[in-house]
């Protein structure tokens, strides 16, 4: 029994789980019909699965920055990707006799996700060819890429009117938002991608040696333009249900931060941001905490300005949780405690 | 005889696993230069690290200028007068000379830097040091060697009693080289005790008045420097190790103990003129399939260079290389693998294991990087290879799901050996297989190298052990100042006339020593043999002519 509970307390998943768990019990304690689900029209409501919904984009790019992340590496221009490749979709749509064929919604979108591959593949040249550090390179992207999708747009916000495209946003499918069924494609193809082939081994074996890794034989080059287009395609893949909610493209604000956030995600869930293991199963419970935040946010009454500030307070404690040092100090403190209660009991028996 | 400045007594340092400095006495005397002496291992960063503060001691006395002292950091070690230049100059490229001379002790005026005094006593020390520079001048503007100088600058302005020089030649040319030692000479005349720590035999000899040699955490002895021959330096650094592994060198000596040259086994690899700038000079050199080549030379001859560029590791940028009959470029480590060459580093933990990953990740990581990431090796096949390679090597734990972070020294290098072994390689290259394992461990990688061999395996075998590579390399190449000088059939050689061979060109540059001849008579066989065996000595005399011989 004890061994089992300390091999769960000790699972990399446990405090952001219970953190979750946490979140979700403020909520249904302010708000008693948090859990309820209702089928409204053959669609599924309510507030489990607005939160699935919105944190769909999130967790889509925090899945392609988790690859990133155990390379050893980091991707700050999802949010600009996600934008370009919104302008993109809405600019065709735009520009088209007929928005609302499916047909052409098919060629944006398909256009769309090739441009975003493209600057993925453009992020992994600069770094694994060139040989700039992550965080510069794909900083290049970040802030050119918002100018990018201003000289698509031309400066003005694209407002789409196209049914089947709006579908990607807020549409439902067997009664499940569609957002939500691309989510977990998305990661149950990362999933299957690297855990069924040998990818994410080679992935891991990189972030942790790179120089071993080399002299093992395993390209690494080929390794790094696979993960950084992976991650800039998860991430027009989120620009597009996120154009596709607001049936609008804008430049300037579609998934403005959306990188940290998923940064935040892939941090909650485990993975270190120094390389090697990965979770995958962690980064969905961190997108998910991240999600559930915000919305706790907005149902327990906190001034929407605040929301910051108290999105960093949870972090810091899922971190503090999860650090080795605190845990050390912990396990110091409760040893002192447990040594003072046993001098104590002595005393008391003689 | 002056009082030693410097005196160690009976130190004992350990780690996790490891006993790294056992009942060690060392000691230093002002106005004299010492070295400390000993291959990788021996405990020579150790007791410097002990003397500088940074390690505590476990068991031991030091005891500086007449007192016992208990450092209880570097800082500690610096107001008891010890200064120490590191390896790495660790100086600030973007602050002037006299601000880095200065760091943390600014002469001040009024609360400020006084930036008039910090330039004057600064060029008052570059001056002790005659050393003409600016010192308001930029750092980073100056050579390496002035830079190392300037830290020796700063290292003396607290009034060093002990000034502690770790490799400060190792980036340096010949002229920087006469330019520290002319400074070294004069802060020796003033009464300073140096302790000079360099792998170069020549510059020992040249600077030092005494020695201590320390070989696996034993003090072997203290000697005066001109009182000691360099082959027996060498002697007492590698020194003899009475094993239990001496029935391995018997059988594999059995195995083909007629040895003659006839029966040259059928050629698998060639090198000729092969070579890459700074790392080792162009050498020739035929491996033979199910051979064994031992490969011999002190730290920093050029045997571990020799070793990555068969690898592919590291790039040739002259020669050429013949693997099984066919030219071939190795550019990359992974061309290497796919022509079956494999190169076990000699840095376990940073060029080998993957720490984080599991045992059997770590076993089939070469050869699932051959197949490329979409044709993973089946659950059951890689299930099978682990238990296989854990029973063959016995890999303890015997636990495929084991991170390999928590194994000791000794089963990680087995599992780095069964990642290799699992691409089925036709050349083995293993750098200092044996270094920091147990002696159970070092037997079973001897045994399994013979075994390989035996099966038609080329293996290249680097060891500081001379008696390893006796024991079982067929042929021995050995190598000095980044150049073979002997490629020799292991027919009776001796260790010491492999001594010889590595220690010669030293022997023959110090002209005058009286038994270098003595020394040196197996090596005179060993000569001869290269004549007699080699096998193809019409067409390229050069690299097999020992240095000594040229001089």
């Amino acid at each position: 029994m004890n061994a089992l509970l300390l091999r769960t307390v000790s699972s990399r998943l446990f405090w952001p789980i219970v953190m979750l768990l946490v979140l979700v019990l403020i909520n249904v304690i302010a708000f008693p019909d948090f859990l309820t689900v209702t089928v409204k029209d053959g669609h599924l409501f309510g507030s489990i699965i607005d939160i699935l919904r919105n944190g769909a984009p999130t967790l889509i790019i925090a899945v392609g920055m988790t690859l990133v992340i155990a390379t050893r590496g980091i991707d700050l221009s999802v949010g600009a990707v996600a934008a370009i490749s919104g302008a993109v979709a809405c600019s065709i749509l735009l520009g088209s006799s007929d928005p609302g064929n499916p047909g052409t919604v098919a060629v944006a979108v398909i256009v769309a996700l090739v441009i975003s591959l493209v600057l993925g593949v453009w992020n992994g040249f600069l770094v694994s060819v060139i040989g700039i550090q992550p965080i510069i390179a794909t900083l290049i992207l970040m802030t050119a890429g918002r100018g990018v999708a201003m000289l698509i747009t031309e400066g003005q916000i694209l407002t789409v009117n196209s049914a089947p495209f709006k579908e990607l946003g807020s549409g439902f499918w067997l009664g499940i938002p569609v957002a939500v069924v691309i989510g977990a494609v998305i990661f149950a193809v990362a999933a299957l991608l690297t855990r069924r082939t040998a990818l994410g081994m080679l992935i891991e074996s990189v972030g942790i040696n790179p120089e071993a890794s080399r002299q093992a034989g395993v390209r690494a080059r080929v390794l790094l333009f696979t993960v950084y287009a992976f991650c800039a395609l998860s991430a027009g893949i989120a620009g597009l249900i996120l154009t596709a909610n607001q049936t609008a493209a804008d430049a300037n604000n579609t998934g403005l931060f959306i990188e940290l956030d998923a940064i935040l995600a892939v941090v909650i869930g485990g993975t270190s941001l120094a390389g090697g293991r990965y979770s995958l199963a962690g980064t969905l419970v961190g997108a998910l905490v991240i999600q559930t935040l915000v919305t706790t946010v907005y149902t327990v009454g906190i001034p929407p300005i605040v929301t910051m500030v108290f999105k960093a307070a949870v972090v810091t404690a899922v971190c503090l949780l999860q650090s080795p040092t605190t845990n050390a100090a912990f396990a110091q403190l409760r040893q002192r405690l447990a040594a003072r209660t046993a001098r104590v009991k002595e005393a008391a028996a003689s | 005889m002056t009082e030693p400045v410097v005196e160690m007594s009976a130190i004992s340092i350990s780690f996790p696993g490891v006993k790294a400095l056992d009942d060690v006495s060392f000691r230093m005397f002002p106005g004299e230069v010492h070295s400390l002496m000993g291959e990788n291992g021996a405990g020579k960063s150790t007791l410097i690290k002990a003397l500088t503060g940074v390690y505590q001691i476990d068991s031991g006395t030091i005891v500086v200028d007449g007192q016992p002292v208990s450092f209880t950091g570097p800082a500690a070690a610096q107001a008891a007068g010890i200064a120490t230049v590191y390896q790495e100059v660790n100086l600030l490229p973007n602050l002037s000379v006299a601000e880095n001379i200065l760091l943390g002790r600014e002469p001040r005026r009024f609360g400020s830097i006084d930036g008039r005094a910090m330039r004057r006593r600064a060029a008052e020390l570059l001056d002790g040091l005659n050393l003409d520079i600016d010192p308001g001048s930029l750092l980073g503007s100056h050579s390496l060697a002035i830079q190392q100088l300037v830290a020796i600058a700063r290292a003396i302005n607290v009034d060093a009693k002990v000034l502690i020089l770790d490799e400060p030649t190792s980036s340096l040319d010949a002229d920087e080289v006469a330019e520290l030692f002319r400074v070294i000479r004069s802060l020796r005349d003033s009464g300073v005790a140096i302790l000079f720590v360099s792998h170069f035999l020549d510059q020992i000899y040249e600077i030092t008045d005494r020695l201590t040699v320390l070989r696996n955490g034993r003090l072997v002895g203290e000697y005066l420097t001109e009182e000691l021959l360099r082959i027996d330096l060498v002697q007492k650094m590698i020194g003899k190790e009475l094993t239990v592994l001496d029935e391995i060198g018997r059988k594999a000596h059995s195995a083909d103990g007629d040895g003659a040259a006839a029966d040259r086994p059928a050629e698998y690899a060639r090198a000729e003129g092969l070579g890459r700038k700074g790392a080792i000079e162009p050498f020739d050199l035929v491996i033979g399939e199910g051979e064994v080549i031992g490969l011999a030379g002190l730290l920093g001859s050029g045997r571990t260079e020799l070793a990555r560029i068969l690898g592919g590791i590291d790039r040739a940028d002259s020669g050429t290389l013949t693997v099984g009959g066919a030219g071939s470029k190795l550019r990359t480590p992974r061309q290497a693998i796919s022509r079956r060459i494999a190169y076990s580093s000699e840095d376990r933990r940073g060029e080998g294991i993957i720490d984080e990953l599991t045992v059997r990740d770590n076993i089939v990581l070469a050869l699932q990087a051959d197949r490329g990431w979409f044709r993973p090796i089946p659950k059951k096949r890689q299930e099978e290879l682990a238990q296989s390679y854990i029973q063959a090597l016995n890999i303890r734990p015997a636990n495929p799901d084991a991170l390999v972070r928590n194994l000791s020294g000794g089963n990680q290098q087995k599992v780095l050996l069964a990642r290799w072994l699992a691409i089925a390689p036709r050349l083995l290259i293993l750098d200092e297989p044996t270094r920091g394992i147990d002696i159970g461990a070092k037997a079973e990688i001897q045994k399994l190298v013979y075994t390989l061999a035996e099966n038609g395996m080329s293996v290249v075998f680097i060891s500081a052990e001379l008696e390893e590579v006796l024991r079982l390399a067929h042929r021995v190449v050995v190598l000095r100042d980044r150049r073979l000088v002997a490629d020799i059939e292991n027919d009776g050689l001796t260790v010491d006339a492999l001594l010889a061979l590595i220690a010669d060109g030293s022997v023959a540059e110090e002209g005058g020593v009286p038994d270098a001849p003595a020394a040196v008579s197996g090596s005179g066989a060993a000569r001869a043999s290269v004549a007699d065996t080699r096998p193809d000595a019409d067409t390229d005399p050069a690299p097999l002519e020992t240095s000594g011989d040229r001089r």
